[in-house]
């Protein structure tokens, strides 16, 4: 392979990649936004299960895949984002508006926890997290207006369940555009290519000037504010949150886990297909009871040991696909006055040029 | 009188916190995984013991000699089979591993068990006490889980500093690969000290278990949490700090439980958290690191 010196490479961004998903995916989202007109209440309101499964997997791969943090926490949001409703509802607010501003107030109090948990590391700050949720929840449950003990139902509410479906339908589907979107958007920033650099060597990022801890600190508030609005969807489709302990359960942190291992880790990708086969299993297998989170468990661990990469990682490796371009190629640009192959002596070493730039890629 | 005797038992119940915490300090100590299953092996450890009792009759002390053996054996071969993998695919997979193993558990027990409370009954041991002082009676049972669970953090200290095994634990926690090339397999090392961990766990379970006077299902998520913070409240890394921690802790929720029976959990969180932000190095600050 002929040498690269700065000026023949170029940054492939994967633009055409980029243009060709945004008309596919406006396309897509279109669609599903007249799917209420098409299908029947009882078919879409099934959906939005699916679309708030997505949200909760993209954002436990954010915060695991990219930024390196094993939350087993997360309920902690959503279900600060059920309660919200609540709360700003009680205020005076429509309850889809409530959810909204709930998830920007659980934003700042995501960033405060977050100099509280990330005082840990590693497996400490999974159990810490996990310990802020039960806290939380705890704290909740002291409130008599939020139904202390026993749940609470959304009292001034649409009356049509039929308007109310396609509401939460759409705030649903908004909700899980906005994640995506806004993971997608990330990841191709700057903030993008340090999350990845996090991902790959935490250590190695941080010497080359990454300021981690301010990249973290950015992923762990969306994370939380994306569980929240999560949280939020699930409280506006069942009018209610049927009990403190089921909107704060560590079932949460099984199940995002388990769809972002069997998707595969670390990609965009990954967490959808994840979330995908983890909403038909569900179909298919909840009636089996708590057997069925038996199966749950043995079959994340057998994902972690045997396919740690995923279902789309593996594909990935195997046919070098991509859905969602979040990554960079350096692509070498034939020279137009490209000197023959340059005589030892003058070719002066220089580190920048001996790499292997032109394979070099990072893929999200 | 009342807060003397919150005190008491606060430290009392501290022991025990203690004695879960050590388990999970010497897997963390030694193999750099944090097992967040640790609460459900406590839990299994009381549940073989229950079954013991109500199919064979076996009482709880005799119960113990098999228990923490097997559960040590379990342990072993859970390191053997599934973490060493784990822990040779980076960060992740190790938590993630014990995680499934932390979902997995308690829904078996539930379907096996059903979530009602199986009984470990302890004669009147668990009711007996001596009073020291007007208003203030310390219970047999509380006494003797303090005095196993000091036993066993200065057996394990001992274990650790002097005999063959421990330097070889302490040895594969520092440099796995020099122990490899002085030609000690690390990965058995490492199994045992998994199964010491196990071991510990079970019997921390058992006391656990006879103070309740039973175990539920949902016992191990309480405990992996309580044992957590007792370890991080102490001070990572020192093996006395988890009985400070766990002391603190103790008291905590008992001075709590003073003011309001539904306290003690949201207290005892807080004071943990409260500990993380004003002295994140715990409250013993430790020489040795296990």
């Amino acid at each position: 392979m002929e040498p690269l010196v700065p000026g023949q490479v170029r940054v492939d961004r994967l633009r055409r990649r980029m243009i060709t998903v945004q008309i596919i995916g406006a396309g897509v989202i279109v669609a599903l936004a007249m799917a209420p007109y098409v299908f029947e209440p009882a078919v879409t309101s099934q959906w939005i299960k699916l679309f708030y499964l997505i949200t909760l997997a993209t954002a436990w791969n954010l915060l695991a895949g990219f930024a390196g943090m094993v939350s087993v926490g997360q309920q902690a949001y959503i279900g600060l984002g059920a309660y919200g409703v609540f709360v700003f509802n009680d205020l005076g607010l429509d309850p889809y508006s409530s959810a909204l501003v709930a998830s920007v107030a659980i934003g700042v109090i995501a960033f405060a926890l977050s100099f509280v948990a990330f005082r840990l590391r590693g497996g400490y700050f999974a159990i810490g997290t996990w310990v802020i949720a039960e806290a939380v929840r705890q704290i909740v449950i002291r409130f008599d207006s939020l139904g202390a003990g026993r749940g609470r139902g959304i009292e001034d509410y649409t009356a049509d369940p039929v308007m109310r479906n396609l509401f939460t339908y759409w705030l649903a589907l908004g909700i899980l555009t906005a994640t995506l979107i806004g993971s997608l958007f990330l990841l191709r920033s700057c903030m993008g290519v340090a999350l990845q650099s996090i991902r790959d060597n935490e250590l190695a990022a941080r010497a080359l000037g990454v300021d981690v801890s301010r990249a973290k600190r950015i992923v762990f508030v969306l994370a939380a504010v994306m569980a929240a609005l999560a949280g939020s969807v699930i409280c506006l489709q069942q009018i209610g949150v049927q009990s403190p302990s089921q909107i704060f359960s560590v079932s949460f942190s099984a199940f995002m886990i388990f769809m972002v291992l069997i998707g595969g880790i670390g990609t965009l990708e990954g967490p959808i297909l994840g979330a995908i086969i983890y909403y038909v299993m569900d179909l298919w297998f909840s009636q089996m009871g708590l057997w069925y989170l038996v199966v749950l468990g043995v079959l994340a661990i057998a994902v972690t040991l045997f396919l740690p990469q995923g279902i789309w990682g593996a594909l990935r490796a195997r046919f070098d696909i991509t859905l969602f371009p979040v990554g960079h190629r350096v692509v070498a640009v034939p020279h137009p006055a490209a000197p023959a192959p340059a005589a030892p002596a003058v070719r002066a070493p220089d580190p920048q040029n001996d790499t292997t730039a032109a394979s070099a890629t990072t893929e999200g | 009188m009342v807060i003397v005797n919150a005190l008491v038992q606060g430290v009392l119940l501290g022991g025990l916190f203690a004695m879960a915490a050590l388990g999970l300090s010497i897997a963390f100590g030694i193999l750099r995984v944090v097992n967040l299953a640790h609460g459900e092996i406590m839990t299994v450890g009381a549940y073989l013991a229950a079954v013991a009792l109500s199919t064979l009759g076996v009482s709880v002390w005799l119960s113990l000699l098999v228990v923490v053996p097997l559960l040590g054996v379990v342990g072993y071969w859970v390191q053997r089979l599934l973490l060493q993998r784990a822990l040779s695919l980076g960060e992740l997979a190790p938590l993630l591993v014990t995680f499934g193993i932390a979902i997995i558990i308690p829904n078996a027990l539930i379907e096996l068990f059903t979530t009602n409370k199986q009984a470990i009954p302890t004669g009147d041991l668990a009711v007996r006490s001596v009073q020291v002082a007007e208003g203030v009676r310390i219970g047999v049972l509380p006494l003797l889980t303090m005095l196993v669970a000091v036993l066993l953090i200065a057996g394990t200290q001992q274990f650790l500093a002097r005999t063959r095994a421990g330097r070889y634990m302490r040895a594969a926690a520092d440099d796995s690969e020099t122990l490899r090339l002085m030609g000690v397999d690390h990965r058995r090392v490492y199994a045992y000290a998994m199964g010491l961990a196990f071991a510990i766990a079970a019997l921390a379970g058992v006391f656990f278990g006879m103070r309740q006077g039973g175990v539920t299902p949902f016992d191990g998520q309480l405990l992996v949490l309580f044992a957590f913070e007792a370890v991080i409240i102490g001070g990572l890394g020192s093996l006395w700090g988890t009985l400070a921690g766990g002391i603190v802790l103790g008291v905590a929720q008992t001075l709590a439980g003073v003011v309001s029976p539904e306290l003690p959990l949201l207290v005892g969180n807080l004071v943990f958290l409260a500990v993380l932000v004003l002295r994140p190095t715990g409250i013993v600050r430790s020489k040795v690191v296990v």
